[in-house]
């Protein structure tokens, strides 16, 4: 059986079937006035548990919601505190003196129904949601028959239709060898907690995993996303010898974090991580990060109910260029709109609001936000290497704009006898295909180039990145990026001034000999791909790349550029 | 009291996600606002109630506001069914 492998590596152990357990009614009665007391605290107590539990996934760090995630959730939120079902809970423990699991599977049970009724076919499809928030709640009456949250043996390979965001982090995943799941994509959360977790996992399986019960022996490759089930000896001989490699694989990587990226004739190659905090700083130089290539500030503004002071973003850019260990550091001013929105900054709803009021728009139209913030990040320049990047340029004007506030935000801290860096550095991301196309323009403005693949990839192919429909035309491998992407790179060294690339293309190991015979020479990605990335570069060398580069511009398709590149980079 | 009516402009109608912001709207108001059709009417501040009127783009329906801050609210309102709810 075959999935889509989204976080790699080897899992050979015993399947643990998680399936959404159908709860019984136990017909046990309440026997008086303080019985019946307790259980409506009970329901009141469980519904706290279950908003709580929705808020914090909300708020997690780790996760990345679309805009279309939240509004989920937030409609979750509002099924969960319903007034009309915790009536209609109340109605039968005080009425009928049932229970308060009783009550709440039967009120559910009848509100199922009744909009299983209803003629219209999008409200028979809401009955699976409030199926759905019933089982939440009632998780948090049951705790301890709760699929997910218990313990596993050693070894453990959890099989289940879907594994919901409020799970991933509830789970106790130290037992578990890895995931296999009927439906889920890349971006699916099993696939980002798996990743994170380096715990090897296939998702969209489909109905073929429905086949496996407890205890069968599961092989499963995180890689290209094959499952065996209970598989000959033959077959798991060979997955052994497959899992040794690729652990002494992945300890080789650790092994290179002191070693210099550099490559065989001589090229120095500097490898950055992208990061949201100070404790990420850990990761990256822990797999031999040389600094920061992005550092998105977006965490700061989140999870409060009001923009944060200049004082606190001080604090926060403070930490992280204490513990760079002078490292570079490069802070991206905020990145909010489009997708990301403040619950205490009110945009309002758009028709396309990746093509929206976001990022360096509205920090030239609210300039006290982005001086604040300036005068945060210049604040905190003296304390390590840091340098100033601006989101979303589409044209020379905004550049312009942008370096008078933060002129001014000098200004304002030199008044103030504030020390900062008077020469920071400032940069841009070119992720706009028109940056990209008047490079040679921009370049004379700015101290650096980051590249940034996601965007300039979705906007150029005039692809929605989220939307599954034309998902095989978000390509990276069409001629059409490269193109920008190499000619931003050669403005850049013609203008003498630094070039990187911090999109999700950096840590790609299929376009490293590529990027670098463009003459890429800082790449910045996720702490974890850095070894990765670094083993291609010490064992390869600038003619090489450069032979790639010539005969990958010469070809007229992706497919054809995707094919050489495996054939020829992958080692 | 105030009374106002409104066409549904979103094509799907009233479904979960302007649902969704309704109740929240409702919620930030004192008054008590509730939903009205024919042939049922409904306070604003829960899903289920909405949803299982199953109110479809293009039709009519009435919300009655009553309180002390109604009239900001009306205004509220009239934003929201004449001009944010065709992008929900």
């Amino acid at each position: 059986m075959k999935g889509i492998g989204v976080s790699p590596g080897i899992a050979i152990g015993r399947a643990c079937v998680i399936k959404n357990s159908k709860a019984e009614t136990t017909g046990v009665l309440l026997n008086d006035e303080a019985d019946i007391l307790a259980n409506i605290n009970l329901f009141d107590e469980a519904v706290h548990l279950a908003i709580h539990e929705i808020e914090a996934i909300k708020q997690n760090p780790d996760l990345t919601f679309h805009e279309e995630d939240i509004s989920i959730l937030d409609t979750q939120i509002e099924f969960i505190s319903d007034p009309q079902l915790r009536d209609d809970v109340v109605e039968k423990i005080t009425t009928e003196k049932k229970n308060v699991s009783d009550a709440l599977i039967e009120a559910i049970v009848n509100m199922v129904e009744i909009f299983r009724g209803m003629g219209d076919e999008y409200m028979q499809t809401r009955s699976a949601d409030i199926q759905d928030i019933g089982n939440r709640i009632l998780k948090h009456l049951i705790k301890s028959k709760s699929g997910f949250t218990q313990a596993f043996e050693p070894g453990t390979i959890l099989i289940a239709e879907d594994i919901a965001p409020s799970d991933t982090i509830t789970m106790d995943t130290r037992n578990i060898a890895g995931f296999a799941t009927q439906i889920g994509s890349k971006t699916s959360h099993t696939a980002i907690i798996a990743k994170a977790k380096g715990i090897p996992a296939v998702v969209g399986c489909g109905d073929g995993l429905a086949v496996i019960k407890d205890n069968d022996l599961i092989i499963l490759d995180g890689l290209t996303g094959l499952i065996f089930i209970n598989p000959e000896d033959k077959i798991i001989n060979e997955y052994n010898c497959k899992r040794d490699t690729y652990i002494s694989y992945s300890n080789k990587f650790k092994q290179l974090k002191d070693v210099q990226s550099i490559t065989t004739d001589g090229t120095e190659i500097k490898l950055l991580a992208n990061i949201s905090n100070a404790d990420d700083l850990e990761a990256v130089f822990d797999n031999g990060g040389e600094g920061v290539g992005l550092l998105r500030t977006e965490l700061l503004f989140m999870n409060r109910d009001s923009f944060p002071t200049e004082n606190e973003q001080f604090g926060f850019y403070k930490k992280v260029a204490l513990q760079s260990k002078g490292k570079p550091v490069i802070v991206r001013t905020i990145d909010i709109g489009g997708d990301k929105q403040l619950p205490y900054f009110d945009l309002p709803v758009e028709q396309n609001p990746f093509l929206g009021y976001r990022a360096i728009r509205i920090c030239l139209d609210r300039t006290d936000i982005f001086i604040t913030q300036s005068k945060a990040i210049l604040r905190a320049s003296t304390f390590g290497d840091l340098k100033i990047m601006l989101p979303m340029i589409s044209n020379i004007q905004e550049v312009r704009q942008a370096k008078i506030l933060i002129a001014q935000a000098k200004q304002e801290l030199l008044q103030a006898s504030i020390s900062f860096n008077a020469s920071i550095e400032v940069g841009i991301m070119i992720e706009i295909p028109s940056a990209a196309i008047t490079a040679d323009i921009l370049a004379k403005e700015v101290d650096f180039f980051s590249i940034g693949t996601n965007d300039l990839c979705q906007y150029t192919l005039a692809v929605d990145r989220m939307n599954d429909k034309i998902s095989h035309l978000y390509d990276p491998f069409n001629p059409g990026v490269l193109r920008l992407i190499n000619y931003v790179i050669q403005q850049a060294h013609q203008h003498k001034i630094h070039v990187a690339m911090c999109g999700e293309m950096a840590s790609d190991p299929l376009t490293t000999l590529l990027l670098l015979g463009m003459g890429l020479t800082e790449f910045s990605m996720s702490a974890a791909a850095i070894p990765t990335i670094k083993n291609i570069i010490i064992n390869n060398d600038t003619i090489k790349a450069k032979n790639i580069y010539n005969k990958v511009m010469a070809m007229d398709n992706s497919d054809s550029i995707i094919q050489f590149l495996q054939e020829n980079t992958v080692q | 009291m105030i009374t106002r009516e409104y066409i549904i402009t979103s094509a799907q109608g009233i479904h979960a996600r302007p649902a969704t912001t309704l109740i929240r709207l409702t919620k930030s108001y004192k008054s008590v606002i509730c939903i009205k059709r024919p042939d049922k009417i409904v306070r604003l501040n829960s899903i289920l109630n909405i949803l299982s009127m199953a109110i479809k783009g293009g039709e009519t329906v009435t919300i009655l506001i009553e309180g002390d801050d109604e009239a900001i609210a009306a205004k509220a309102f009239d934003q929201f069914f004449n001009e944010e709810l065709k992008a929900l």
